[in-house]
C-alpha cells in the first residue's frame, strides 16, 4: 500500500485487508478448517522462556500473500512470536499452524532470519557461502550443490546488488551489506514464508529502499512476508499490514490505519485497541479498564463492542 | 636423507608414524568446527572423561578404544543433554563432569592390584607401542569420522554458523548436535594411543587455530588445519625419534610453535593485520578462489 491511500477494508481483526468474511467468534477461531488458507495461525498462544512469558494470548491469521511488519516496544515478544512460527520456540499453550502444519514441518518452504547481533560475523565464511546456505536444506545430507544451486545463489545476490563481493568475507562487510547478504540467502532457498527478524534495521536509506522493494515483489508474487521492526516510518510506508503488539495483540490492520499517532501512543503505552469494521477503534479507556484494569487481553471479537 | 628414511625400515616407526599422521588429520578436520564453536574446553573434557574407559578396558582386557570410546561418546552426549535439560551453562556441565569422570578413572586406576603399566603412558600415550590390531581399529574409527564429516559438512556448517537459521529451514540442528559431540569423541579416543589424554586438546585446537591465522574461508581453513596436523604430527615424530624424546609432547610442541609463527606472521596474524597485510592477501584469496 503506498503512503497515505485509502485504507482498504479489513474484514475484522484477524483478517486484515481481505475480503469481509463472517466470523464465529471467540473460540471457533481455533478450528483449522476455518483458516486452511492462512499461512500463519495462532491461536489463544501463550509462549516464553524459562518461566517467563514473553507473549501471552496471542491470536492471529496471516494471509498468503501479507507484507506484514510486527512492530512493539523491546521485550513487546516480536522475536518470540517469529520464533513460534518458524518453529523454533513452542508455544506454552494454544495452538499454532504454519503452511498448514506444525511449525517447523514445513521448514523448507521458510525462510527465517535471525537478529543480525545473534550471528558470528568472524566465521570465515564468504558471501557466496552463506547464500549457498539457503540451499542447503534442498539438497539434503549427501548432494553437493549443482549449477541449480549456484545459479539461484548469483540471482538471489544480483537482485540484492552484492554481486561484486561473492568473495568477501562476511565480517568485513557494513551493517547494510550484512542484511542484504541475509536477505540473499532467504531468497535463494526460494521460500513461501519470509520470517524475518529487523531486517531492516540500522541500515541506510537506499539499503532500505532496496530491501523493501525486493520483499514488495516477493508478497506481490504471493510470498508471505512477516518482519519484526523498530522502524515505525519503515512499517508505515513500506507494509501493507502492521500488528503491533506488547506481550500480547495490540493492534492489526492495514498499516496506515494501526500506526495512528494515537493509536500508536496507545499500543506503545499497552493499551488495549481493538480494531472493528472499517475503523480503528480506540477501546475507550472507561469501557475497559473499568472492567479489568490493566488487563491487557486480546478480545477477538470483531465487531462484538 | 638417511636420517628420515633409516627410521622407515623399522615397522613400529611405521605403523607410529601413520597413526600420528592419522591422528593429525583427523583432529584436525574436527578441531575446526570445534574451534569455529569455541568450545575448545569440550575436548579437554571428554578427554578426561575417556580414563575410566581406558582403565576398565585394562582390568577387563578388552581393546583401549572400545572402553575409552563408550567413556567418551557417553560423557559427551551426557553434557549435550544435561546442557539442553537442565538450563545449566555448558561450561558448568563441562567442569563437573570433567573432574568427576577423571576422579573415577584414578579410583578405579588405584584398585588395581600390583604393578600396573605405568599411568604416564595412559595419560600422556605412547604411539611408538602401537600394535597393529589397534592400528586397524583406528583406521576404522577415522573412516567413520571422516566418512560423517564428508556426509554432513552442509548441516554441521549451516548449524555452527547460524543455529537458528538452520533450524528453522529444517535442518535438525539438536541431532547435528550430539553427532557433533560424538564426533568429538571418536576423535579423541582415535588420538589417545598418540598424544594420551592430557594432550589431545592441543591436537584438536591449535592446527585449526594456526589456519585461522592464514585465512577467513572454511574449506581452505579446515584443509590448512589438517596440512598443520600432519605436518608437524610427521615432524615431530621424527624429532622424537632422533632425539629420543616423548613423542605426544614433541608432536604438540611442534605445533604450538607452528601456531606461535602463523600468529605473529600469519597475514591474519599480529604483524600481518598491523601492517594491513590482511586487505592484501584477501585480495590474493579472492583472486586465487575466483581463478
Amino acid at each position: 500500500m503506498k503512503p497515505g491511500s485509502p485504507a482498504t477494508t479489513p474484514s475484522s481483526t484477524a483478517h486484515p485487508g481481505h475480503k469481509p468474511r463472517v466470523h464465529d467468534h471467540d473460540h471457533e477461531l481455533a478450528a483449522p478448517h476455518a483458516h486452511a488458507h492462512a499461512d500463519v495461525w495462532l491461536s489463544d498462544v501463550t509462549a516464553g522462556y524459562g518461566d517467563r512469558a514473553a507473549l501471552e494470548h496471542v491470536t492471529l491469521a496471516v494471509e498468503p500473500g501479507s507484507l506484514l511488519a510486527v512492530v512493539g516496544p523491546n521485550g513487546a515478544g516480536k522475536s518470540t512470536l517469529l520464533k513460534l512460527m518458524a518453529g523454533l520456540t513452542r508455544p506454552w499453550t494454544g495452538r499454532i499452524e504454519t503452511l498448514g502444519s506444525t511449525p517447523g514441518r514445513e521448514a523448507r518452504r521458510v525462510a527465517y532470519v535471525p537478529q543480525a547481533e545473534l550471528v558470528d560475523w568472524a566465521f570465515p565464511v564468504t558471501v557466496e557461502d552463506v547464500v549457498m546456505m539457503g540451499r542447503f536444506p534442498r539438497l539434503g545430507a549427501i548432494r553437493r550443490p549443482g549449477s541449480d544451486d549456484r545459479r539461484a545463489v548469483a540471482t538471489a545476490l544480483d537482485q540484492v546488488g552484492m554481486t561484486g563481493h561473492v568473495r568477501t568475507q562476511v565480517g568485513r562487510l557494513s551493517g547494510g551489506q550484512r542484511r542484504r547478504v541475509f536477505l540473499a540467502r532467504a531468497l535463494a532457498a526460494e521460500p513461501d514464508l519470509f520470517l524475518l527478524d529487523e531486517p531492516v534495521t540500522g541500515i541506510d536509506a537506499t539499503t532500505q529502499e532496496l530491501l523493501m522493494d525486493i520483499l514488495e515483489a516477493e508478497a506481490a508474487r504471493g510470498k508471505t512476508v512477516v518482519a519484526t521492526t523498530h522502524d515505525l516510518a519503515c512499517a508505515a510506508q513500506r507494509f501493507q499490514q502492521v500488528l503491533a503488539i506488547n506481550r500480547t495483540v495490540i493492534a492489526y490492520g492495514p498499516s496506515n490505519l494501526v500506526l495512528d499517532a494515537d493509536v500508536l501512543a496507545r499500543a506503545y503505552g499497552g493499551h488495549l485497541l481493538v480494531l472493528e469494521g472499517r475503523t480503528v477503534v480506540l477501546d475507550d479507556a472507561h469501557h475497559h479498564d473499568d472492567a479489568a484494569p490493566g488487563e491487557r487481553h486480546f478480545h477477538d471479537h470483531g465487531g462484538q463492542h | 636423507m638417511d636420517l628420515v628414511l633409516e627410521p622407515l625400515a623399522l615397522s613400529f616407526f611405521v605403523r607410529a608414524l601413520v597413526a600420528s599422521m592419522l591422528v593429525g588429520g583427523l583432529c584436525a578436520v574436527v578441531g575446526t568446527y570445534v574451534v569455529l564453536r569455541g568450545v575448545a574446553f569440550i575436548g579437554d573434557a571428554i578427554a578426561h572423561a575417556g580414563f575410566p574407559g581406558v582403565v576398565v578396558a585394562y582390568m577387563t582386557g578388552i581393546p583401549f578404544y572400545l572402553g575409552a570410546a563408550v567413556a567418551a561418546v557417553g560423557t559427551a552426549l551426557a553434557i549435550g543433554y544435561v546442557t539442553k535439560r537442565a538450563g545449566i551453562r555448558q561450561d558448568t556441565v563441562i567442569g563437573v563432569l570433567f573432574a568427576g569422570t577423571f576422579a573415577l578413572g584414578v579410583f578405579l586406576f588405584s584398585t588395581i592390584d600390583g604393578y600396573v603399566a605405568d599411568l604416564f603412558s595412559f595419560l600422556l600415550g605412547n604411539v611408538l607401542a602401537i600394535g597393529f590390531e589397534d592400528l586397524i581399529g583406528l583406521l576404522v574409527l577415522g573412516l567413520v569420522v571422516v566418512a560423517i564429516v564428508g556426509l554432513l559438512w552442509k548441516e554441521l556448517l549451516y548449524a555452527t554458523f547460524d543455529p537458528l537459521g538452520a533450524a528453522a529451514s529444517g535442518i535438525r540442528v539438536e541431532r547435528i548436535e550430539y553427532l557433533f559431540l560424538a564426533l568429538v569423541a571418536l576423535t579423541i579416543v582415535v588420538s589417545l594411543q598418540a598424544v594420551g589424554i592430557i594432550l589431545v586438546v592441543a591436537m584438536l585446537i591449535t592446527p585449526a587455530a594456526t589456519a585461522q591465522m592464514l585465512t577467513a574461508r572454511f574449506t581452505r581453513l579446515m584443509g590448512l588445519a589438517a596440512l598443520v596436523g600432519i605436518t608437524s604430527a610427521v615432524i615431530g615424530l621424527y624429532l622424537s625419534y632422533w632425539v629420543d624424546v616423548a613423542s605426544g609432547a614433541t608432536i604438540v610442541l611442534v605445533q604450538t610453535g607452528l601456531f606461535v609463527v602463523a600468529l605473529v606472521l600469519g597475514p591474519r596474524g599480529l604483524l600481518g593485520r598491523r601492517r594491513g597485510v590482511k586487505a592484501i592477501t584477501d585480495a590474493v584469496d579472492e583472486a586465487a578462489a575466483a581463478a
